[in-house]
């Protein structure tokens, strides 16, 4: 007896890739969620919606946190869910000011684990200048939950000045990042697989606000910030690619990478472009103006070690390419779903 | 990074590329064997610094590639069974089968697991005496031995409710299919540098010596494949075939003994299927008789179904380095990664796969050009 394969349908279950960041986070977010929402604020895209009231601008966002461990090198769930929404925010250019947070709680969780996490939350907020304002709790039945999972809703305000979106990309502007990638999601996977590392691996998880003020203060001529949270830093430039219509060029050589991460990628057959980040920027930035925000950001300690990696052009519209250590260039793709370590 | 940022070294790649460009007089059809070899030649684009007479043919040695159709079909259907925990490397959950795909199964309520090494697969074992645990061995010689050790741990600890679902190849005998076909065009190999750790180079004296054809164990960065490159257009050039090993920091002319001692107590040679290359003689490892508890396939019952491939899917010419990725009529189009239609798409490491993830610019602008 012989049977054909046939292409397997798209869409008709959600699958644990559709939450990766990667092309099937995409598909997800159109077919289902702009199809419904339709509006031109949500349509630009970005980490956070900006909207007038009586000619006060808002930034609005909100953002679930379901990490696994929920304590992690360099973090907890708690203070995740601060800086991954007061980073919403501040990709936007906005002052975060208050934030929401809810708990969805399952059954069995130690009071002391919730305790725990309570306080570095608090402590989060304090520490980025945000104060939690209101909020929820839910608990559901052993079994429906991962222990805890937190939705935290930011608001901030922004100056009249400002105008980021990752439209505004622009045929020469350069690329900008804050610092070496990986570091969150090899940090998490190590804690979660029980894999140890030579040197020390922690989550680089922190509020970026204050950096990005700096860099507006610096200059006018930024175009848009993101944070290369999941999917990494590929998806960023993939998103900024397709939203702008433009094409990007990276240099491989210019991207800070730590050791200890390149070697557990080097382990684990993971590239570091794909790795998750929680204290990362990209920006795009007018080529006269990136000189002075990139000194601005070495100025400051989330920015040390910021770098030049690439520019973008009008050549290859959408696409991301990257020009490798030992000279050629190659694509860099946005993943389907989440990263899978190779067999051998 | 040490062992690792000398084997990248742009002014030795370069030096190399130049090294070889001297040397050819003619063109060259070469076959680098494993997939993390041609992983390794698409990423860093090192086919664009090798001179136009190097052509580079990407060969079988995808474990996930190759893995039947059939296998796939049969790992989904005991996956999908109550009281299995299914367990496998990761990059094998994501292979489209018939119907289905083990992610789907995953998120159908099956229980399917992702390890990094069959030792975990072990570990949940001893930790589910009440679950079924299926391991999904796949892969070339290089994970046979850690693969047979979980088998041979299991029958030492009475695991019963282990077994492993088994579908190893041997390269030897895909080298000789390759080079006895009647439309050969690859006069030199490089062979895969992991496989040979374990199972040294010896094998490959015959093969070179049968078909007059030079080889030369290559590593997986950008170095050492330009540098087992050059060895081989300087043995065609001066009309040589012999074996010659560049990778020497990993491999040594034996082998790993104790790990090939490991493999022959555990497993037998067999007949094996190829995806895109169809049933090879003796080219796979079955488990011993002995080991019957343990085998999945007996453990199982099996529906013996054949599956067909899509008739346009042309892995089988590009294995054999007749056609390029590029030159498939559904490339890029109904056949990607997300949707595979056949074996070289399947896996990152598949030479569609690769050409799709890292090239489609230069094919793009490659049918513009042939178009224009």
């Amino acid at each position: 007896m012989t049977a054909c394969p046939l292409p397997l349908p798209a869409g008709d279950r959600v699958l644990l890739g559709h939450g990766s960041g990667g092309k099937l986070s995409a598909d997800l977010l159109r077919d289902v969620f702009l199809a419904a929402f339709r509006n031109p604020v949500l349509a630009r895209l970005d980490d956070q919606a900006i909207v007038s009231i009586n000619g006060l601008r808002l930034a609005f966002t909100t953002d679930s946190f379901v990490v696994k461990p929920l304590f992690f090198p360099g973090g907890d769930i708690g203070s995740l869910a601060v800086h991954g929404t007061v980073n919403d925010l501040a990709m936007g250019g906005a002052q975060p000011l208050y934030l929401s947070a809810a708990f969805i709680i399952e059954e069995g969780l130690p009071i002391s684990v919730l305790r725990r996490v309570v306080a570095s939350l608090q402590e989060a907020a304090a520490g980025a200048g945000v104060t939690v304002v209101t909020g929820d709790t839910k608990v559901v039945e052993k079994g429906s939950g991962d222990g805890l999972f937190i939705n935290t809703t930011g608001l901030g305000v922004v100056a009249d000045t400002v105008r980021l979106s990752a439209d505004q990309a622009r045929p020469g502007d350069r690329v900008l990042l804050s610092g070496p990638i990986g570091d969150h999601g090899i940090a998490i996977l190590a804690q979660r697989e029980g894999l140890e590392f030579e040197g020390s691996i922690a989550s680089d998880s922190a509020p970026l606000h204050t950096l990005v003020a700096a860099m507006l203060a610096a200059s006018r001529d930024i175009r848009c910030l993101r944070d290369p949270t999941r999917g990494g830093l590929s998806s960023t430039l993939n998103e900024f690619a397709a939203q702008a219509q433009v094409g990007i060029e990276i240099d491989e050589r210019a991207i800070p990478v730590r050791e200890a991460v390149r070697g557990a990628c080097e382990l684990l057959g993971l590239d570091p472009l794909y790795v998750a980040n929680e204290g990362k920027l990209v920006a795009v930035v007018a080529p006269g103006a990136a000189e002075r925000v990139l000194a601005a950001m070495r100025g400051h300690p989330l920015g040390r070690e910021a770098a030049l990696i690439g520019t973008v052009t009008a050549v290859h519209p959408r696409l991301v390419t990257m020009r490798t250590v030992v000279g050629p260039t190659r694509i860099v793709d946005m993943l389907s779903g989440d990263q899978l370590p190779r067999i051998c | 990074m040490k062992y690792i940022d000398e084997y990248r070294d742009e002014h030795l790649v370069q030096a190399l590329a130049a090294q070889i460009a001297r040397k050819i007089t003619r063109s060259w059809s070469l076959m680098e064997i494993c997939g993390g070899q041609t992983h390794t030649i698409m990423r860093y684009g090192l086919d664009e610094l090798l001179p136009e007479g190097i052509r580079l043919v990407h060969g079988p040695g995808c474990p996930v590639c190759v893995t039947p159709l059939e296998t796939v079909d049969q790992a989904i259907a005991i996956a999908s069974l109550p009281g299995v925990t299914f367990v496998s490397y990761g990059d094998m959950l994501r292979v489209p089968g018939t119907s289905l795909d083990l992610l789907r199964v995953k998120a159908d309520g099956g229980d399917v697991r992702m390890v990094y090494s069959p030792m975990e697969a072990l570990k949940l074992a001893r930790a589910r005496p009440d679950r079924k645990v299926v391991f999904f061995g796949i892969g070339f010689e290089t994970t046979a031995p850690a693969n047979a050790m979980a088998v041979w741990q299991a029958r030492r600890e009475n695991l019963d409710h282990f077994s492993m679902l088994a579908s190893h190849v041997l390269v030897p005998p895909a080298i000789r299919l390759l080079l006895g076909g009647p439309h050969n065009q690859v006069q030199g190999f490089i062979a895969p540098g992991h496989v040979c750790t374990i199972m040294g180079y010896r094998q490959y004296e015959a093969i070179s010596r049968d078909f007059h054809v030079p080889i030369v164990v290559g590593g997986f960065e950008p170095v050492d494949l330009l540098e087992a490159v050059f060895m081989l257009v300087a043995q065609l050039e001066e009309g040589r075939a012999e074996v010659e090993n560049q990778y020497v920091r990993s491999v040594s002319y034996e082998g790993n003994l104790p790990a090939q001692r490991l493999v022959e107590s555990v497993f037998e040679v067999s007949d094996r299927k190829w995806r895109g290359m169809g049933v090879i003689p003796q080219s796979g490892l079955r488990l011993r008789e002995e080991f019957a508890a343990y085998d999945a396939e007996r453990v199982f019952p099996a529906s013996h179904l054949t599956v067909a491939e899509p008739p346009e899917c042309i892995s089988a010419d590009v294995l054999q380095g007749l056609k390029r990725p590029t030159e498939c009529p559904v490339f890029g189009g109904r056949c990607t990664p997300e949707n595979p239609m056949g074996a070289l798409m399947v896996s990152a490491e598949g030479a569609c796969a690769a050409y799709y993830r890292y090239r489609r610019h230069s094919a793009q602008s490659a049918k513009q050009k042939g178009a224009a």
